[in-house]
């Protein structure tokens, strides 16, 4: 026979009230009967906190970034330059862009085609990183609306274009700041004096 | 009723030789009655409250999305009453699977077993004043038998059949276990059920439900007054019978699935209708039995007492008859909701719990009150308000020992252990280990 470990389960304190069953089962049924009452005619003092959805939506939290959108130009064609930084970013490899020549002298390219397949993006947001453009944000607040059918989740330029950012949404003008923002702030400041500073020109092995 | 409708009547019925309408016409008018409120109303509602009422119980909101027409652009939802459509929709409408290796007759065979005699209980249970309609009596109660109560007894232990045919017939392991446990589940709380209903026979001198009910006209002659330890122990029984929460194991949802786990569509369906139709018949038997049935009490200032409240000659009869109706009704459904409110309130049993509860707590004290109200009885030596009051003591001297029981039954064996290492088993308070021998 093998050896005998003894184990003594552990009780909860009990004593000669709880072991009587019958006023601890009362407790429990009077538990549960305020709460059916509670929820039932309790007003706002249900315990109920569920939240219909469709009808009632809980506000996300203001750091929740939401699903990416394209952010317009003035004339509402996107800001985005088809340079594929994004693309070339994404782990999902979920943007696909084909580019094409811009009507703009000023701009070489623009998407013809900018998909982003929401059911295979993470929501990491290094697209929205890695744009030299500010074209891309996550800023909308919105989750990706559910679809039935997988084409539906991939959003096209359109899709994207449509959705917008917070700023928009509370009434205010969005600030971009692309690289096209950049050189129109940078472009007074090309006075005589305003040379590049030297530390940039000093060899790299200086140490 | 109107003497000329009541003369041409018997003028019709004269010409029957037997009369038929005794014999056939109000017996089928009160099964179909009865058959609608407890299939037509109680069953669905079981399936809604069941949904809804344990929804509030957990804060949740429950089902609430199922509509058929839109009003003003908006679903109509009533609260998803018409889950309760939807539910049955699915049942009738799911494919019924049966599995190959089963025993087909019995298979089919073990939902109707439990349906039938769930349904049957109904009959002896009186659910109104007699009324009289021209010059006939008609109580209104399906089959006013001699044997009463021992008939519930009878049928509903049928039931127990039902599970252990589905479990066997299923060719399941685990429907199988879910079976057995459901036969000894009802064996052992069959024995209580019916012994807690002895002492009520005994203080109302007979079986009769309709004789039960017609005597506790005076409040303080309610079952529950005067046999309060029955009431507790015959409806832990009769829960337990039922096999619902806490007493759920022969389903035991989290580990075998039951006795019903192989049926599908409304084979399952049929297993979860009697469930809530022994609902409603546990809910009927006792309101009958410890709730006074149908009457209603009233204060009487004159004698300081509880007195039938017969108004029938001041009030216009039927207003009389309705009220005894609905006070029936009104009884049966807070007695029907507290068994939702049970299961949801309380946790589960263990097996071996289970067993001794039925077996060295409810057993012994149903016994126990057998006893006690025989000395009353015996001790008030025929005098009936003497009784009343002897018994009545003694129905609080029991609820205190059934206390005191609870206390002292839950370490059985704490002496005699040590040394004798193959006993442990038997005390859950002591869980052992064999390790390597040393
Ligand atoms: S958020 Fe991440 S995964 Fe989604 S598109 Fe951008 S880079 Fe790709
Ligand atoms: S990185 Fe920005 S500009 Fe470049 S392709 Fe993507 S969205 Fe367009």
């Amino acid at each position: 026979m093998g050896k005998i470990i003894k184990v003594r389960a552990q009780d909860a304190e009990v004593g000669a009230y709880e072991k009587a069953y019958l006023p601890e089962i009362t407790k429990g049924i009077g538990i549960t009967l305020r709460h059916v009452v509670k929820n039932l005619f309790g007003g706002d003092e249900k315990y109920t906190r569920t939240v219909s959805y469709p009808e009632e939506k809980v506000e996300y939290p203001v750091r929740f970034r939401g699903a990416h959108r394209l952010t317009p130009r003035e004339d509402g064609a996107p800001r985005c330059v088809a340079c594929f930084m994004c693309s070339t970013a994404c782990p999902a490899r979920c943007i696909n862009i084909v580019a094409e020549e811009s009507d703009d002298p000023n701009i070489e390219k623009r998407p013809k085609v900018f998909e982003i397949d929401e059911l295979k993006c993470i929501f990491c947001g290094m697209c929205v990183e890695a744009c030299p453009e500010d074209a891309i944000r996550m800023d909308t607040g919105e989750h990706v609306k559910p679809f039935t059918n997988r084409a539906d989740a991939v959003y096209g330029k359109v899709d994207l274009l449509s959705m917008l950012g917070r700023t928009e949404k509370n009434g205010e003008q969005p600030v971009y700041r692309g690289a096209h923002e950049h050189r129109a702030r940078q472009a007074p400041q090309h006075s005589p004096e305003g040379t590049l500073p030297v530390q940039d020109e000093q060899p790299e092995d200086a140490h | 009723m109107d003497n000329v409708m009541c003369s041409q009547a018997d003028k019709f019925l004269g010409m029957v030789p037997y009369d038929w309408t005794m014999i056939v016409i109000v017996p089928v008018a009160k099964i179909l009655f009865i058959i609608a409120v407890i299939i037509g109303l109680y069953t669905p509602l079981a399936t809604l409250v069941e949904r809804k009422l344990s929804a509030a119980m957990q804060d949740r909101i429950g089902p609430n999305r199922a509509y058929i027409i839109k009003v003003g652009g908006k679903p109509l939802t009533i609260f998803g009453l018409f889950h309760t459509m939807a539910d049955a929709l699915k049942m009738f409408t799911k494919e019924w699977t049966t599995p190959k290796s089963a025993d087909k007759f019995l298979f089919y065979l073990a939902p109707v077993i439990g349906l039938v005699p769930a349904l049957l209980t109904f009959a002896v249970i009186p659910f109104g004043p007699p009324i009289q309609v021209c010059d006939r009596v008609v109580p209104l109660q399906i089959a006013s038998i001699n044997v009463g109560v021992l008939f519930i007894f009878a049928v509903g232990s049928m039931g127990v059949y039902s599970a252990a045919l589905a479990g066997w017939a299923s060719n399941n392991k685990m429907a199988l276990l879910g079976a057995l446990r459901a036969s000894a589940q009802s064996i052992s709380y069959e024995i209580t059920f019916g012994l807690t209903l002895v002492g009520l026979m005994m203080v109302f001198h007979t079986v009769r439900l309709d004789s039960m009910v017609a005597q506790q006209v005076d409040l303080l002659h309610w079952g529950v007054f005067l046999q309060p330890l029955a009431l507790v122990l015959f409806f832990t029984a009769a829960m337990a019978e039922n096999k619902r929460i806490p007493f759920d194991l022969p389903e035991g949802e989290s580990e075998i699935v039951g006795y019903f786990v192989e049926y599908s569509s409304m084979g399952f369906g049929l297993f979860m209708t009697t469930e809530f139709i022994e609902m409603s018949a546990i809910a009927f038997l006792t309101t009958a039995l410890f709730f006074g049935g149908y009457t209603v009490p009233t204060w009487v200032a004159t004698d300081h007492s509880f007195a039938m409240w017969n108004v029938a000659s001041e009030l216009w009869p039927a207003a009389f008859f309705a009220i005894q109706m609905a006070a029936f009704f009104f009884k049966v459904t807070v007695l029907w909701l507290f068994q939702f409110v049970v299961r949801w309130a309380l946790p589960r049993f263990r097996y071996d719990q289970l067993m001794r509860l039925g077996w060295r707590i409810m057993l012994p004290l149903s016994l126990a009150n057998i006893a006690v109200t025989a000395i009353a009885i015996l001790a008030a030596d025929g005098d009936a308000a003497k009784g009343t009051e002897y018994v009545m003591m003694t129905g609080l001297v029991m609820i205190g020992l059934f206390v005191l029981s609870l206390f002292y039954s839950r370490k059985p064996r704490q002496s005699g252990d040590s040394g004798h290492g193959h006993d442990h088993g038997h005390d859950e308070q002591q869980a052992t280990v064999a390790a390597a021998h040393h």
